[in-house]
């Protein structure tokens, strides 16, 4: 293990001595992961803000003479992409990845710092490029998140012209952005832990973020020869996608491409990108959960093999976004199939969650509720998951409302409430001070209730047959005038939601100052992030020596010890393994 | 313990929303009950696991909550137990799945009696062609489309001219025969998905996809396009009539075939210059209207849209609305026209017109009447020159009263309500996009500039 004799000489560190090596152009992970998590909240704003106005036309039709079609369709396409690529998976693997892997495997930082610094400046270009659009002629492309050929690039969709352009540019440069961070976090995971820290003493949240990242570094090279591929069939005239076609009367040059194709490559990504959001989030919330619950996540060894077993299948599901594309329709029977069995490794992971809470101590700490809430509400999601991955019920419910309250359901709100969680969880850690409670508390009942406010009521638009993606539904013969209602009074519940995370910022900014400076460890965590010398810890992260596992991260409420927690880096005691057999288990 | 309370209320006012929820399928008009059975069976099960999730999670919450003086159990793992879970689980989802492998295997299995019908999607329409005598749809390409020729049905295969197309948004079906719909897409991708049949289908350029259904009872149903296909695409739609089998025999009867098509000759302008002289007394001997008369201008209009207006007038699609003054005089004068010849060659010599500029009668602002005019652009040309491909006509040159009275026509639903007039139809919704009056002047100011 010679990577720990090196990290043990701290002398080595050179600690940046200015502003700009500090704060800039900082290689500390925990410095380049607050760049990444405030950079994805600010783009995730802008998205909240296009939902905000998506959701006015749909609750309010004929009212705002601002949102026509055009605009419409583009509010949809960058709430969507901006939502799932540069909030979740930057926030997730960007934000929390960076702040937390080299801190829970008791390392010194991660392997590739310099490139690690890399990772943010070209993702923060890549936010650039994609907010660059919205000023270009003929703005942001409309052409939904899943950017589908031929229209992407054809007259007839929202920019088609820059904004396509500048939408996969934007993406190339975030994959790469990605690639960078992302090997530096499988790196670390597997090189730099500490000593005693096995692969099965980790956090689940290593885990969770160790195999999205992995499912990363497979998937994203899917997009990124679509976007290329996408780009030659714009640019270069090539037909990688486009059939021979007539666009809006005119006979085109293109011959013999395929828009599907595009989509197994899409959805190769695409699907895997579900679980690049959704394995980070399942990992912080058992972490947290054990922690408020004051018990150790039950099931460990099967919590790490649903996330592994998880981002295994994810990789041949993808094709379940595509039942009623046109592609061959025997694929459904495989697709289908695979899919359903992803609920069993799923189901088991909250079976396991919530008999976590069984037999606990359940502190309703805020990061608590929002964890709870989140069991709630991914719960709801993955039922629904249920309809959608089976064939023959996906055909009358696809490309309708129902999937919209699913996926949103899913990972949307669900992941979200996990990031709360994870942020309140991990504030004191990072700020050295406590955020006000009652606010956070007002924010999650006004999140958790609000969204599912939006989303229950959404699901039955779909049951209805409401199309999605439709900028006024008209009248139609078989969707009563109600469902207008329905519409307004979720937009209602929508701008509440909206308006609501003011509390959370306004909690957050103010806390740094005001907060009630906490103690050291105030939740009584026991993985190691928590124990360094320094709240928030310094550069370096350890003092002169590394500190050393002796357990698994969850030990809580170890019968004969009195603590209700015992560190990873405690060596194992006499009375704990007198106290109970059951003691060292991991 | 609030938030206990919460949980509960959220579980059992899920089911209480579902239950009183008047927003479900609507009624099935297919043979394909068996797809909402597979929906029953999931939504039993899935709802019995989110009961059980949620509410164990509520008790163990209230159960366990913090007390000072107790301790968690310490319980690493239970074998058995996570055994168990596993192995229901499993069979639940086993329970699921089967079902709809079941159903989709009957799905994708045509019937050898089924007729045949093909549906073509194009920017934001839908067209239709049935195989005629032969049975056999003749071969199509892109590359054959034009506006003679918008099947793009190809010139060497003789089992192309008997088949019957359809020019127009309503699809016509024999009640309870089985029938296999293929697919294709003149250009984008588009979905043809009709709610009471429960079927959908992405419809690809460059490759044919296919559903099969049997409708089960007589009606209109509502054509929805529900695959993302541009500005258009909420109102890209069509209907379904299923009909008893002598009045959809009859209907088709009415259509005409490809050969029919290709055998008309060209339309005759000197006879349509005479039945011009009643019309030209109102829109002006060069067709360059007349704002006293409230008669638009005709120059520069193409042929095949003024051809569809006054069919629309004469069948009563058009100027039948009690408040469209000017449309029911034009229903009388279009009467006059004795048949679908007069029309056509009438039609072909006011489009030998030049167009000419118009002078502005309103207010508005051309800037942020450009910004209006995106959308509207897509179908009518970045110049307003019109595009018969989408059925959109020309702008440029019109008068713009005329312009804003249909505008105001189609947001009032005075024109285009007609449930046989699908193309103005798609003008009620895109009409809307403009909220006031200001917003019309201001494009309108924008089209005089073109």
């Amino acid at each position: 293990m010679q990577h720990v004799a090196i990290a043990d000489r701290p002398d080595e560190l050179h600690d940046p001595q200015t502003f700009i090596t500090k704060y800039i152009w900082s290689q500390d992970h925990k410095v380049i992961a607050i760049q990444y998590g405030g950079t994805a909240i600010f783009v995730g704003l802008v998205a909240l803000v296009l939902s905000g106005l998506m959701r006015l036309q749909l609750g309010f039709p004929d009212t705002f003479d601002f949102i026509d079609p055009n605009a419409y369709l583009q509010f949809v396409t960058m709430h969507g992409m901006i939502m799932v690529i540069y909030l979740l998976t930057a926030l997730l693997l960007g934000g929390f990845g960076n702040y937390l892997i080299p801190l829970m495997c008791g390392a010194r930082d991660m392997v590739f710092p310099f490139m690690n610094m890399l990772s943010y400046w070209v993702y923060l270009l890549s936010v650039i490029v994609l907010l660059a659009s919205f000023f270009v002629p003929g703005g942001p492309t409309g052409a939904g998140w899943t950017l589908y050929p031929p229209q992407a690039i054809l007259q007839g969709t929202p920019g088609y012209d820059w904004g396509i352009i500048l939408m996969l540019v934007s993406l190339a440069i975030f994959i790469v952005a990605f690639t960078m961070g992302g090997l530096n976090y499988v790196t670390t995971v597997l090189q730099a832990r500490t000593r005693g820290m096995t692969l099965m003493r980790m956090p689940l949240t290593i885990w969770g973020i160790f195999t999205a990242t992995v499912l990363g570094l497979l998937a994203f090279p899917a997009l990124l020869v679509s976007a290329i591929m996408m780009m030659l069939d714009k640019l270069a005239g090539t037909s990688f996608f486009m059939p021979a076609l007539v666009s809006l009367g005119e006979n085109l040059e293109y011959t013999g491409g395929s828009p599907v194709l595009f989509q197994h490559l899409f959805w190769f990504f695409g699907h895997p990108e579900v679980y690049i959001v959704a394995l980070p989030a399942f990992g912080m919330v058992s972490d947290v959960l054990a922690t408020h619950a004051r018990k150790n996540i039950f099931g460990y060894r099967m919590m790490v093999w649903a996330i592994v077993a998880i981002g295994g299948l994810s990789f041949i599901v993808w094709a379940h976004h595509m039942y009623v594309s046109g592609m061959h329709p025997a694929f459904g029977f495989f697709f289908a199939t695979t899919t359903l069995i992803i609920a069993v490794p799923t189901a088991i992971k909250v079976y396991n969650w919530i008999l976590t809470l069984w037999q606990g101590n359940i502190h309703l700490t805020v990061p608590m509720l929002f964890a709870i809430g989140f069991i709630f509400t991914f719960t709801h999601g993955g039922l629904t998951g249920l309809f959608l991955g089976n064939v023959t019920i996906d055909l009358p419910l696809s490309d309708t409302y129902f999937v919209v309250a699913h996926f949103h359901m899913v990972m949307g709100v669900s992941p979200i409430m996990v990031l709360f969680a994870a942020i309140y969880h991990w504030y004191p850690l990072m700020t050295g001070r406590m955020f006000n409670v009652a606010l956070g508390k007002a924010h999650f009942w006004f999140t958790f209730l609000g969204t599912y406010a939006i989303y229950l009521p959404m699901h039955y638009l779909g049951f209805l047959g409401v199309p999605r993606r439709y900028f006024a539904m008209g009248s139609t013969d078989f969707i009563p005038e109600s469902a207008q209602s329905l519409n307004a009074s979720i937009t209602v519940s929508a701008l509440i939601v909206g308006a609501s995370q003011l509390i959370f910022l306004y909690n957050v900014i103010w806390s740094l100052r005001n907060g009630e400076k906490c103690e050291r460890n105030p939740w009584g965590a026991t993985s190691l992030e928590w124990q360094t010398e320094h709240v928030p810890p310094h550069h370096g992260n350890w003092g002169a020596e590394l500190p050393t596992v002796h357990r698994w991260a969850y030990d809580f409420s170890v019968p004969g010890v009195e603590q209700d927690f015992i560190p990873q880096n405690h060596p194992v005691t006499a009375e704990e393994q007198t106290g109970g057999e059951e003691g060292e288990k991991a | 313990m609030k938030l206990v309370i919460v949980l509960v209320l959220l579980v059992v006012g899920s089911f209480v929303f579902h239950w009183l929820s008047p927003w479900w399928f609507t009624p099935l008009a297919s043979n394909w009950s068996t797809v909402d059975t597979t929906v029953d069976i999931t939504l039993y099960i899935t709802a019995f696991v989110f009961f059980a999730v949620n509410i164990f999670m509520a008790y163990a919450i209230y159960r366990y909550r913090f007390n000072a003086k107790r301790r968690a159990h310490y319980e690493p793992e239970n074998k058995k137990l996570e055994t168990w879970l596993t192995v229901i689980t499993a069979i639940g989802v086993a329970a699921m799945l089967a079902p709809g492998l079941i159903v989709w295997a009957d799905f994708i299995d045509v019937p050898e009696d089924a007729d045949v019908v093909e549906v073509v999607g194009q920017q934001w329409q839908w067209s239709f062609r049935f195989p005629g005598e032969d049975g056999k749809l003749g071969e199509v390409d892109a590359r054959y489309i034009g506006p003679e020729n918008p099947f793009g049905m190809s010139p060497d295969d003789p089992a192309g001219s008997d088949d019957v197309l359809v020019s127009s948004n309503e699809l016509h079906l024999p009640v309870d025969r089985p029938v296999k719909v293929n697919m294709r897409s003149k250009d984008v991708l588009h979905n043809f998905a009709v709610p009471q049949f429960r079927v959908k289908m992405d419809m690809v350029p460059g490759l044919v996809s296919y559903v099969w259904f049997t409708p089960t009872r007589t009606g209109k149903f509502d054509i929805l396009c529900m695959e993302l296909c541009g500005i258009g695409h909420y109102a890209m739609r069509g209907s379904v009539v299923v009909n008893e089998e002598e009045d959809f025999n009859a209907w088709l009867a009415q259509q005409p075939t490809w050969g029919q098509l290709q055998g008309r000759g060209p339309a005759d302008t000197v006879a349509g210059k005479a039945s011009y002289a009643v019309c030209g007394s109102c829109h002006g001997q060069s067709g360059e209207g007349n704002a006293a008369m409230n008669a638009p201008s005709l120059a520069g209009q193409s042929a095949w849209y003024v051809e569809r207006q006054l069919n629309y007038y004469r069948q009563g699609i058009r100027g039948a609305h009690e408040k469209d003054t000017y449309g029911q005089q034009m229903v009388g004068m279009a009467q006059t026209l004795p048949d679908d010849a007069a029309v056509r060659n009438v039609s072909a010599y006011i489009a030998t017109f030049t167009p000419h500029k118009v002078d502005s009668t309103l207010d508005g602002d051309p800037a942020r009447g450009k910004a209006h005019y995106t959308t509207c652009g897509a179908c009518h040309g970045a110049s307003a020159q019109g595009n018969y491909a989408l059925q959109a006509p020309r702008l440029a040159g019109q008068e713009d009263w005329y312009l804003k009275r249909q505008l105001q026509n189609f947001r009032e639903g005075v024109r285009g309500s007609h449930e046989a007039d699908s193309y103005g139809h798609q003008m009620v919704l895109m009409a809307r996009s403009l909220q006031n009056e200001q917003s019309i002047n201001d494009l309108l100011a924008y089209l005089n500039t073109l």
